[in-house]
């Protein structure tokens, strides 16, 4: 009887509740939607160790039996490597390749049902693909890195001040590139198209960028195609800086980093990047809004 | 977990009034309803998937969308999940509209698709963390949060497991803790249990039944299983993009008042024949069996024997069920329908490809 006349119990204990913030359209959610969705992709790229080698073996490939194999009949000035000239070269190609085929992790989301996942939550489309395109640029930034290692048997030294600025000029364009992709990404929603589609795009912008060749007289018909790739104002960067820290004669020079002209006028570094940056902040946005319209 | 429970929901971008955690979900009257839904239309093309539907889904309760497939039941689900935008009439989920309050409703509910949307790649715990942030679950309590979510749907010793090895009702376990995890008001649950072998079905309608009465909320699902919509408490049949009946499975059942007997014999016609003839009873033919409704099963099986003269092979006598409800509302079994509804697809795919050519 005494236990009837004791305070009535505490109610049932309630299941706990965890608070949900509104989070659709602020801001605060949309940089956290950013933030997970980059993060995700250096969780996978990071567990993928088949890709990560196998992105490291391509480019190395290039550099060591094309330079070496192209060495015998492309003559370069004396005290310069055809794998010196090279190495900037496929630097830039490392990044092409990493960053455009990161955009394939969209279609392959889509595919897989985990893109539904990222449409359906309270953030904003944008900040899925700024998320998928900063994360892209991370991973090929990475992976450059990775092959910068290779300097030495390229006959690049190891200047930190050089390889810092190589980095900064990776993470730029790899950002144009993710942003590509990921425009592309927006409209086909098949792998194999996806792959198909890439190859055609990224062979040209490869073979133009001057990334082989020193863009020098060529034909003319050529010469307007190289400056027509955006991806020719970030290779010439790329190998300025390289040179920079050589010592080569002034015609060695002249001959394989003959820069990119305009009329005659040669665009600094400065410009050119600015160009890439262009090209980085308009892919990035039509890449946003073809999303947002896309699913 | 008494850090988590300290957690008052919020009802809007301002904080609700303080009231004792639980109850403003439980109130039995009164309450706003969890779904409104008016007149809501859908067409695709000249196909109108979802014809002007309207209904109330209330606060708590378990909802049942139940068809065939192509019924229209997950062109509805997308529409009262903001991912379709419908093409008339409106839908308030969770006190939020689907088309002008969009991020309202998507934060204040929680969905498991009809397709899986885990990544393989990541473990259990990653993939639910990823689904945290998105949903701006707090730090603070995520963490308490997580180990009872799992300890719920009994993937705490998996947690650190890549979802790749899963099998695929520990998958659909898993996403259904991921639709709960932010604490959503409502859950969109669509076909939970598709694909899965009969025993794991029952295991899902298991952690479905205690997580709602742990969880306290209301749950919207479609199903085309007639055993699964018993379940719950209330269930609407939609055939055609249009809700035919809709009332708790009790009183649907009740409402078909007969028992099924379905009778297997070598001539069916001559079958339905004698039925209609001898005891003015109208058969159909379903999955190759003559079937037709009477007040009482048990005692008509004997007379039939005895007084048809038919060669009956096989009898089935069964108790009214939601197929019933179905039947008796749509004149066809689910099956049927099914059947029926995949010729109704590939005739409109090859017009579709016969007009883009």
């Amino acid at each position: 009887m005494a236990t009837l006349l004791a305070p009535p119990p505490t109610p049932p204990s309630l299941p706990p509740v965890v608070s949900v913030r509104e989070a659709g359209g602020t801001f605060g959610a949309d940089v956290r939607g950013v933030r997970v969705v980059w993060r995700r992709e250096l969780i996978r790229f990071a567990r993928d160790r088949t890709r990560m080698i196998t992105s490291f073996v391509q480019p190395v490939l290039f550099l060591l039996i094309l330079g070496e194999g192209l060495s015998v009949i492309a003559r370069t000035p004396p005290g310069v490597s055809f794998e010196t000239f090279m190495f900037p070269g496929i630097v830039g190609m490392t990044v092409l390749f990493t960053s455009v085929f990161s955009a394939m992790s969209i279609v392959w989301d889509r595919e897989f049902g985990f893109l539904r996942e990222m449409l359906v939550a309270p953030v904003d489309r944008w900040s899925i693909v700024l998320g998928k395109c900063l994360g892209g640029m991370t991973v090929a930034t990475l992976q450059g890195v990775i092959f910068l290692a290779l300097a030495g048997a390229a006959h690049v030294p190891y200047d930190p001040l050089m390889l810092l600025e190589l980095v900064g000029i990776m993470a730029l364009m790899a950002l144009a590139l993710t942003a590509f992709g990921v425009l592309l990404a927006s409209r086909i929603q098949q792998m194999q198209s996806f792959s198909v589609v890439v190859q055609f795009f990224v062979m040209p912008l490869f073979f133009l960028s001057g990334a082989v060749f020193p863009l020098r007289g060529l034909p003319s018909w050529l010469n307007a195609l190289t400056k027509l790739d955006p991806l020719t104002y970030a290779v010439d960067p790329l190998r300025h800086i390289v040179f920079e820290h050589l010592s080569v004669t002034p015609a060695a020079l002249a001959a394989l980093e003959p820069g990119v002209s305009w009329n005659g006028w040669r665009l600094p570094v400065v410009a050119e990047l600015g160009i890439v940056a262009a090209f980085a902040a308009v892919l990035l946005g039509a890449a946003m809004v073809a999303f947002s319209r896309a699913e | 977990m008494a850090a988590v429970r300290s957690y008052l929901r919020r009802t809007g971008p301002a904080p609700a009034p303080a009231r004792p955690t639980g109850t403003e979900r439980s109130h039995p009257n009164g309450a706003e309803p969890a779904i409104e839904v008016e007149r809501l239309h859908k067409r695709f093309g000249d196909l109108d998937a979802v014809r002007d539907i309207s209904f109330q889904v209330r606060s708590g309760e378990t909802f049942g969308f139940l068809g065939p497939n192509g019924a229209g039941k997950s062109t509805t689900i997308s529409m009262l999940c903001t991912l379709l935008p419908p093409t008339g009439g409106r839908a308030r989920v969770a006190g939020a509209d689907v088309v002008t309050e969009r991020g309202a409703v998507r934060s204040r509910i929680g969905l498991v698709f009809q397709d899986p949307t885990l990544d393989e790649y990541l473990t259990a715990e990653e993939n639910l963390r990823f689904h945290a942030e998105l949903y701006g679950v707090p730090p603070a309590v995520l963490g308490p949060r997580l180990d009872q979510i799992l300890d719920m749907v009994e993937l705490a010793d998996r947690r650190h497991d890549v979802v790749q090895n899963f099998s695929g009702g520990m998958r659909r376990r898993l996403e259904i803790a991921r639709g709960l995890l932010h604490s959503p008001r409502v859950l969109f649950l669509d076909e939970p249990t598709v694909g899965l072998d009969p025993q794991t079905r029952a295991h899902i309608w298991t952690y479905i039944e205690s997580l709602r009465r742990a969880e306290q909320i209301t749950i919207f699902l479609t199903t085309h299983y007639m055993d699964e919509a018993e379940h719950c408490d209330r269930i609407a049949i939609i055939d055609h993009g249009e809700i035919v009946a809709l009332d708790s499975p009790d009183a649907l059942k009740a409402e078909v008042g007969a028992d099924r007997v379905e009778i297997a014999v070598l001539d069916p016609d001559a079958a339905m024949g004698a039925l209609k003839e001898r005891f003015g009873i109208e058969a159909s033919i379903s999955e190759g069996m003559v079937a037709f409704y009477v007040a009482n099963g048990e005692e008509f099986v004997p007379l039939l024997f005895t007084t048809s003269g038919l060669a009956i092979h096989s009898v089935r006598v069964a108790r009214p069920t939601l197929d019933d409800v179905f039947m008796t509302y749509t004149g066809r079994t689910i099956r049927d329908a099914e059947a029926s509804t995949v010729d109704h697809l590939r005739a409109g795919a090859a017009r579709m490809l016969a007009r883009r050519h």
